[in-house]
């Protein structure tokens, strides 16, 4: 396989993290939180759309829908039970609970789905893949299996191809959100300054719930692409994509949403070169050696803020 | 009836009780000054009437409606706004995103624009950087901003938590003008300052505070006056 195969199943992966790492880092930014929760929304999400799916009445398109809706109503009642009582207690406090939210809903999933892993179906199943072939007049583009195996570019499956542009769409959408609607001004104000952005009649509670809701509608999103391009679903689906997304959040700078689609992207891209060129057991250990190396010599990440110094 | 009264106000941090029971009253059109030394309890009082701060006891009505009862949220578009100490302006934003989130609870496209322009007039150099990033203002323009953007919810009444706090002696006295001016435009204003002397000499009424309890009051000119206050706030 060619480098730039690599390339686009490692940006493929890494859109998926950072569709994650964004609500990882949404929520840190308003809620100075680590909703340690997160990774396991992805999973809540795969089970939704799984059982939706699996049930013959439901088009898949509706099963993603129901997945979402299922995730965000999840998210801002955790959000309610769980963490908003703490609002004032120590960061330990509030990390130990969302340690315990991840467990309970793992084992949640674990009491009505069983251990075993479940053989999650593609959400775009009978797509063929595109192909992209070189022939003497160019790069010619195919969508069914052509016989040309040593002039063959590039396999992009149907499933790599819909992460790509889902979550690039998503981005590009929560991007104009948050900087061009009052909503997102609300967001960025409230986590800049909670009791300012009240002075201005900026409704914090229901901004910190729009934040949850957010997170993890972009979680069920994610879960629903990863699960189908990588179909193996159980309830411990989402804890190393979460780790990995948060790792993303950090790497481009936690509380920074440029910084978590960078990061995220990056970190599957990284992933999965080193998967390819040095090791796959060693892979998960280079990306973590990336963000220490990238934390040594900028402690806030890529894009993380710096403190402003008050005149 | 005064548009402001506040009844036997208690304020603590948990065993800290920093208001031991206050009252007093802001009439419509009055610039009150509320001064006193470090840590007397000047931002809790104001805190408190925003609803930053929960009281323990005691009553605060502005036009006839109880803030004690009523969310933080809910009381910018009463027609209170507040510029709180260390101006607290959203950093990350530009001047006029600022500005806009001061008129985060109107409606009006039109008149948040004439809004937008009354600001500009009355502060020339936030015009000038309406597209800079707050955080790099310097500390004067940043008090500008935190006063405009309390000016872009068009209040009633406006409470200023030291506006003077920490500017160069040429910007103190710009402030005070267009504090004076604000007022003179028709706005209530309840000013807390450490700079008693520049306070009071604007303000129709004060208020002194120590360590929590109101100890004097009276018309600004006489407590310029008296012997305590002299002594006490004004140096001399
Ligand atoms: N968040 C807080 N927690 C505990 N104590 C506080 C807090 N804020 C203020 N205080 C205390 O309350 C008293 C009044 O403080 P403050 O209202 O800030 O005074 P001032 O504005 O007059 O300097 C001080 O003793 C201060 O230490
Ligand atoms: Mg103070």
């Amino acid at each position: 396989m060619s480098f730039i195969q690599y390339l686009v199943s490692g940006l493929s992966l890494g859109a998926i993290y950072a569709l994650i790492a964004l609500g990882y880092t949404m929520v840190y930014g308003i809620a100075k939180m680590l909703n340690f929760a997160h990774g396991d929304i992805i999973m809540v999400g795969g089970f939704t759309a799984f059982t939706a799916i699996s049930s013959a009445w439901c088009p898949v398109w509706l099963s993603v829908i129901i997945s979402i809706v299922v995730c965000t109503v999840l998210g801002v009642v955790i959000e309610k039970i769980a963490y908003k009582p703490l609002r004032n207690a120590p960061p330990l406090a509030v990390l130990i609970t969302a340690i315990g939210v991840s467990y309970f809903l793992q084992n949640a999933a674990l009491l009505i789905f069983g251990s075993d892993s479940k053989n999650f179906p593609s959400v775009v199943k009978n797509a063929p893949p595109f192909m992209l072939v070189y022939e003497n007049s160019g790069v010619k583009f195919f969508t069914s299996p052509v016989d040309t195996a040593d002039k063959l570019l590039l396999t992009i499956s149907m499933e790599t191809f819909v992460s790509i542009v889902v979550s690039l769409v998503i981005m590009a959408a929560l991007t104009f959100f948050i900087n061009k609607t009052k909503a997102g001004k609300a967001m960025l104000a409230v986590s800049e300054d909670k009791g300012a952005a009240q002075l201005m009649g900026i409704n914090v509670n229901a901004t910190i719930s729009l934040t949850f809701a957010i997170g993890s509608s972009l979680a069920a999103v994610a879960g629903v692409l990863m699960c189908s391009s990588y179909p193996l679903l159980n309830p411990y689906t989402g804890s190393m994509p979460g780790i990995k997304a948060f790792v993303a959040a950090v790497f481009g700078g936690i509380g920074s949403i440029p910084g978590a689609m960078i990061g995220g992207i990056l970190l599957g891209v990284i992933e999965q070169i080193s998967k390819a060129y040095i090791s796959s057991q060693l892979s998960d250990a280079i990306v973590f050696m990336v963000l220490i190396i990238v934390l040594i010599f900028k402690p806030t990440g890529i894009l993380g803020k710096k403190i402003n110094e008050k005149v | 009836m005064s548009m402001l009264h506040i009844e036997d106000l208690h304020v603590s941090y948990g065993a800290i009780n920093a208001i031991k029971g206050i009252s007093f009253d802001v009439d419509e059109g009055e610039i009150i000054a509320l001064i006193g030394a470090n840590g007397a309890g000047k931002t809790t009082v104001l805190h408190t009437i925003t609803g930053l701060v929960p009281p323990k006891s005691g009553s605060i009505v502005f036009n006839g409606t109880d803030l004690t009862k009523t969310p933080a949220h809910k009381i910018v578009s009463m027609g209170m706004a507040h510029v709180p100490e260390g101006r607290r302006i959203f950093q990350q934003l530009s001047v006029y995103e600022n500005l806009m989130l001061g008129a985060f609870t109107r409606k009006d496209k039109a008149e948040i624009q004439e809004s937008v322009e009354n600001v500009f007039k009355r502060f020339p150099r936030l015009k000038e950087r309406r597209n800079q990033i707050a955080g790099t203002l310097s500390g004067g323009e940043q008090q500008m901003l935190a006063m405009g953007r309390a000016l872009m919810s068009h209040p009633s009444i406006i409470l200023m938590d030291e506006p003077s706090m920490g500017l160069s002696p040429l910007y103190v006295s710009e402030i005070f003008d267009i504090i004076r001016s604000v007022n003179e435009s028709g706005t209530t204003v309840l000013l807390v300052e450490q700079n008693a002397k520049k306070a009071l000499s604007i303000a129709n009424r004060a208020y002194v505070l120590e360590t929590g309890n109101i100890v004097l009051s009276g018309d600004a000119k006489e407590l310029m006056n008296n012997d305590s206050v002299k002594k006490a706030y004004l140096g001399e």
